[in-house]
């Protein structure tokens, strides 16, 4: 009974692993097309990627986004968050629904609603309409995560600090600031990889001008698939992963400064 | 000292932390919501009113769907690949949760395998399924090589793919939402059930099942309204023919029929908004998309 529950769970642990894990192989491979297995193992895909023009400028173009989404998001959010917890109800709710709102909108009818308004402000083909469309998707990560942070505040902390005769703005900057830090960058790590990984918008946004790096892939996977794009998506998965990583250890470590 | 402090926390208001003025939150919160209503609620709300404006106000829109066979069979289609796809992750996302919460040693190891695809771009995983479903890809391989087939089958560009690879990317949050709803369990519970006569499929059944509803109710809300508005895995590894409402909407953008793309959009908002208060009003599960904030 037990080795059947380990058999089936190893079997499925495989579903979930093994897709990912076979595109990082075929990165590897030396052939010219797509094959399984690869028939002799090498970095030519690798180079192939780093040699050409449209690759590297598509990569740029979608790290210079997602770290400009990453400044305007984590601000916004941040403010956001330290002043939703102190609104009246009702208005909480209202502003809560419109911020976490673009997690239940499908994203077609996100991307082309802001495709309707972006393209009468020449926004469309510009890394400018980028920022501001992906800041919308992200800013929800960043508001939860510093929100949750706030939520395990202990207020005579603060108190404390007033008590002392601390201004209330030092006592945000000495004393609240750097307890929510774990939380306001766990935000700023999400909203990097919702920027960087995000396509539906860039589809309709990107134009001929800005084209991010899940564009590229997307034009390469509708016409022709070499393995180019499993080296991309190799070194794409090695930095989610990082970042993700390190959000994971970075809320860990907040949550156990929280609890005393 | 302390004398004089405690008049004063005392006279705080209930507000914990600072005191803040009336107007700072609102100041505060102000830039954000101002930045989201113009730059995407606005544009949303712009765009979804065409379905009603065009050319004069009207339902006609709305009213024509009805009647429309295109819409009819990609709603359809829609539909029952969310519903297969919701079953799906619940048949093999439950197992996978169960593992966890009953996984020791082992369970640092289980979580980067779930979490690995939940951290990768949905892009790079309709991609992975592209790799092993194609004509000489891994699947056809291994089928071939075993002798069940003599010529590689057909299996990219069919809805099975689709079904599949959409299961694939997301059993994540089916697993999660389940996982956590298990580990809430007190195992005193299961003991006590087993010391009182019952067999490990009659705890399972009678105790930890019922108890994991919470916790399945949430995965099977996320897994449905994601599934609904999914459009880059059904666009790269589905049949041209079996397109989702998402795929649909698309394409009428691109031949600028915004009227019936408007509507279309309002539709599929409207079912996504429908099936989460139904779940919010008969199963009480309203957090589920904070959850979703990976």
């Amino acid at each position: 009974m037990r080795l059947l529950g380990g058999g089936l769970l190893t079997l499925l642990l495989a579903f979930l692993g093994l897709p990912i894990l076979l595109v990082g192989i075929v990165s590897f491979s030396s052939a010219t097309y797509l094959t399984f297995p690869p028939p002799e193992f090498g970095l030519r895909w690798y180079r192939a990627y780093l040699g050409a023009r449209d690759w590297l400028d598509a990569t740029w173009l979608s790290l210079a986004v997602a770290a400009a989404v990453v400044v305007v998001s984590t601000l916004l959010g941040t403010l956001a968050a330290i002043g939703l917890a102190r609104l009246p109800r009702g208005l909480r709710v209202a502003a809560t629904g419109l911020i976490l709102s673009p997690l239940i909108v499908p994203g077609i009818v996100v991307a082309i609603g802001v495709y309707y308004a972006y393209s009468r402000y020449g926004l469309v083909g510009s890394p400018l309409g980028l920022v501001l469309a992906h800041s919308c998707l992200a800013v929800p990560f960043v508001v939860t995560s510093v929100s949750a942070s706030f939520a395990g505040l202990d207020p005579r902390l603060e108190q404390a600090a007033l008590s002392l005769g601390a201004t209330p703005f030092g006592t945000f900057r000495q004393v609240t600031l750097p307890l929510i830090r774990p939380g306001v960058l766990v935000g700023a790590l999400f909203a990097f990889i919702t920027s960087f990984d995000e396509l539906i918008v860039s589809l309709f946004l990107s134009g001929q001008g800005a084209v991010t790096l899940p564009r590229r892939m997307w034009d390469d996977l509708r016409y022709a698939i070499d393995p180019t794009i499993a080296a991309v998506s190799t070194l794409t998965v090695v930095l989610t992963a990082l970042l993700m990583g390190a959000a994971h250890w970075l809320k860990r470590r907040g949550e156990r400064l929280h609890t005393p | 000292m302390s004398e004089a402090v405690a008049p004063a926390l005392l006279a705080a208001p209930r507000a914990p932390g600072l005191n803040w003025r009336r107007a700072v939150p609102l100041l505060l919160v102000a830039p954000l919501l101002a930045f989201m209503l113009a730059l995407y609620a606005a544009p949303v709300l712009a765009m979804l009113s065409r379905s009603l404006l065009e050319p004069a106000p009207t339902l006609a829109h709305y009213i024509e769907l009805a009647g429309d066979e295109v819409f009819l069979k990609v709603f359809t289609n829609t539909l029952s690949t969310t519903v297969t796809v919701t079953l799906g992750t619940l048949l093999l996302g439950y197992p996978i949760a169960l593992g966890m919460a009953r996984a020791r040693r082992l369970l640092p190891l289980i979580l980067v395998i779930v979490l690995l695809p939940f951290w990768t771009s949905v892009l790079v995983r309709s991609y992975a399924w592209m790799v092993l479903l194609g004509r000489h890809g891994l699947v056809n391989e291994v089928l071939l090589a075993l002798g069940l087939l003599d010529r590689p089958m057909r299996l990219l560009n069919t809805p099975l793919a689709t079904q599949i690879a959409m299961v694939h990317i997301l059993l994540p949050y089916m697993i999660l939402p389940i996982a956590n709803a298990l580990r809430q369990i007190d195992p005193s519970l299961a003991r006590a059930a087993a010391g009182l006569g019952a067999g490990p499929f009659g705890v399972f059944r009678q105790v930890t099942l019922p108890l994991s509803m919470p916790g399945v109710m949430a995965g099977v809300l996320l897994v449905f309204v994601l599934s609904l508005g999914f459009y880059i895995t059904p666009a790269l590894v589905g049949g041209p023919r079996d397109m989702t409402l998402s795929m649909l909407i698309a394409q009428r953008v691109e031949q600028l029929d915004w009227a019936y793309a408007a509507t279309l959009s309002a539709v599929l908002l409207a079912t996504a908004l429908a099936i989460i208060a139904l779940f919010q009003r008969v199963f009480g599960v309203g957090t589920a998309f904070r959850m979703s904030a990976r």
